[in-house]
């Protein structure tokens, strides 16, 4: 734990980030603690006032306690990225791994290939496309995470394949190899350990990729439409034109919550590239 | 430029306009069901609609989709009608075809968005460059990077919503709204027109500039102190040449490359943003056009836009491409990718 401080005072991007994400789960399941969760759905609470004694966070316009829609929401919006971030990372190391580990061969440039033209068609456009004609699957949270993951793994795949192919070459690899490694056996030994920190930091960079393809979703109104999700709130701030009745609480909370947590986790990805290419230490 | 790369870029471009259009083809009949017969059905079967409309409608899209016919036909039908950029009617505003909507809306989207861009890249390398520099006090860096970090991570509509709020609604200093004022009519020769769409475009111009421009700043910034521990750096600084000459010539110089790099990347990022910027705003440009057509089911129309975005953005990309080894004299493209 004592190391642990000593290399967040050296590294405090990493710590800000983990930091602020430790502060939001708590805010998210100690806070259900404090407020009754179904108070963040419609005509629970009397509608549109100010932030108050009884509601501190005030209510929005369909007569949610706000304080209970960041509570419950935060964690939900969470819970998208963490879906499709997990999903995206392990396709992502799948294909990584085997396009890497036979670079320059047939395989390797079907799956590079097949990445390049996947990522020069916007990401979003495909969710919009797959969500709208969707329309009649209902769309819960998990739902919505099972959608993003859709574009979610091939930016991990192709950075993934950059970095076994650096790999591979180096001497450890080879010794693995003449000492009669099978393939599966040096990929899970060797390579898999050496790269835990840059696979972390692939998880949190796909983890902020899933919640920024949820929220530009969302606020066109696609996805759940009771889940008081961040980005479904944001959406009803804009249909009920929140800004022009002045109804400030309702549109600066959800903001101040998708600020930490998309802050959060660049602020960890960053700290943690730190820890993946020590060479990249201390240059700035 | 050897030939062989302009004909691989070609190639690309068009496998990747090919693989989207394949995907709306293949999208609605992954679902079991067919989600645009049914919004057709239902808006055919809705009061307002002229028989004969209805009747037309489904031939044209019959012919688009040739329904009686075999898969593969059915296929090669749709890809032709989109090589000749034919996609039908507006499912709701019937007697105009996607095609013409796209033009009329995307006509007041491709200025702004462009202008957006450029001032976001601009803004953003000089910043970033200047941020960089190791003559410039590191206490500017320590109080301006935060916040670049916050607004480069952030969504545009983000942005926007906070400006709408604070200047368009307390401040009342720009409008809300259409990209001119209803009582104008669309000339684009009219200065008094062309002031008032500026007017108009100012808050969507910043929201997309702030969350831009803060990305490029941060880029650049690291690549400033790259190219700075390079040998010719040091060696112009031995020479004793002017500051702003070793600042432009040699260190903003070969550190805006990968800036450039990132810009043909991040393409498809802003546009999609500044499409849902759009909606914020109110503004009915192709982005709002494209979250009307979402909430109406409009299919033809959803489809058609986002083909168009796709083709638009692979075929700047293949511009920015084209143009690259021009301002990279290193860069001789042999052949050889990534």
């Amino acid at each position: 734990m004592r190391g642990f401080f000593a290399y967040v005072k050296r590294n405090p991007a990493f710590g800000a980030g983990i930091g602020i994400l430790i502060f939001l789960l708590l805010f998210t399941s100690v806070g259900r603690l404090f407020v009754n969760p179904q108070h963040a759905y419609p005509l629970s609470v009397p509608a549109n006032l100010p932030p108050n004694p009884q509601y501190p966070f005030g209510t929005d316009r369909q007569g949610r306690d706000l304080l209970a829609v960041m509570v419950v929401g935060t964690g939900m919006t969470l819970q998208i990225g963490a879906i499709a971030g997990a999903i995206g990372l392990s396709v992502g190391i799948v294909l990584g791994f085997v396009a890497g580990y036979y670079g320059g061969t047939m395989i390797d440039t079907i799956i590079t290939s097949f990445i390049d033209i996947y990522m020069s068609i916007p990401g979003f456009l495909i969710l919009v496309l797959v969500a709208s004609t969707f329309r009649n699957v209902k769309l819960g949270v998990t739902e919505m995470g099972l959608i993003v993951a859709i574009v979610s793994w091939a930016g991990p795949a192709r950075s993934i394949r950059a970095q076994v192919l650096s790999m591979r070459e180096r001497p450890f690899v080879m010794m693995a190899k003449l000492n009669g490694m099978g393939n599966f056996e040096i990929v899970m030994k060797e390579l898999v350990p050496n790269l835990l920190p840059f696979l972390v930091m692939s998880l949190s960079q796909s983890v902020y990729g899933g919640i920024m393809s949820s929220l530009g979703l969302e606020a066109l109104g696609i996805g759940s439409r009771r889940e008081p999700t961040m980005g479904m709130t944001l959406y009803y701030v804009q249909y009920y034109s929140a800004f022009m009745v002045g109804m400030w609480w309702w549109i600066i909370e959800p903001v101040i919550v998708i600020v930490l947590v998309l802050t959060s986790l660049v602020l960890t990805s960053f700290g943690l590239d730190e820890i993946a290419n020590p060479r990249a230490r201390r240059k700035a | 430029m050897r030939l062989s790369y302009v004909i691989r870029r070609v190639f690309f471009v068009f496998m990747v306009i090919w693989t989207a259009a394949t995907i709306n083809f293949v999208l609605p009949r992954l679902t079991g069901r067919d989600p645009i017969k049914e919004q057709l059905m239902q808006q055919i079967a809705s009061a307002g609609r002229k028989p004969e409309d209805a009747e037309q409608m489904w031939r044209k899209y019959n012919d688009l989709f040739g329904l009686d016919k075999p898969l593969w036909q059915q296929y090669l039908s749709y890809m032709s009608s989109v090589a000749r950029l034919d996609f039908g009617y507006s499912i709701n505003s019937y007697p105009r075809t996607v095609m013409e909507i796209i033009i009329a809306r995307g006509r007041l989207t491709l200025p702004f968005l462009s202008v957006a861009i450029f001032i976001a890249f601009v803004t953003g390398i000089l910043l970033g460059a200047l941020l960089g520099w190791n003559k410039t006090p590191k206490w500017i860096s320590a109080i301006v990077v935060p916040p670049l970090m916050v607004f480069s991570s952030v969504p545009q509509f983000l942005v926007a919503l906070v400006l709408i709020y604070f200047v368009a609604f307390r401040a009342k200093l720009f409008p809300l709204g259409d990209p001119y004022p209803k009582t104008m009519i669309e000339d684009w020769s009219n200065p008094a027109f062309l002031a008032k769409y500026a007017y108009h475009a100012v808050l969507p111009i910043l929201s997309v500039v702030i969350v831009e421009a803060s990305g490029w700043a941060l880029g650049m910034r690291a690549m400033m102190v790259t190219v700075e521990g390079e040998d010719y750096a040091t060696f112009a600084e031995a020479k004793g040449l002017k500051n702003s000459r070793i600042f432009f010539r040699y260190l903003m110089r070969n550190a805006l490359l990968p800036s450039l790099t990132g810009l043909a990347l991040r393409l498809g990022f802003i546009i999609t943003g500044a499409a849902v910027t759009e909606t914020f705003f109110n503004y009915s440009g192709i982005g709002s056009t494209l979250s009307t057509a979402i909430s109406t089911f409009d299919y033809f129309l959803l489809y058609g836009i986002c083909l168009i975005m796709v083709v638009s953005i692979a075929l700047a990309t293949f511009i920015m491409d084209m143009i690259y080894p021009l301002l990279d004299p290193r860069i001789a493209y042999r052949g050889q990718r990534g």
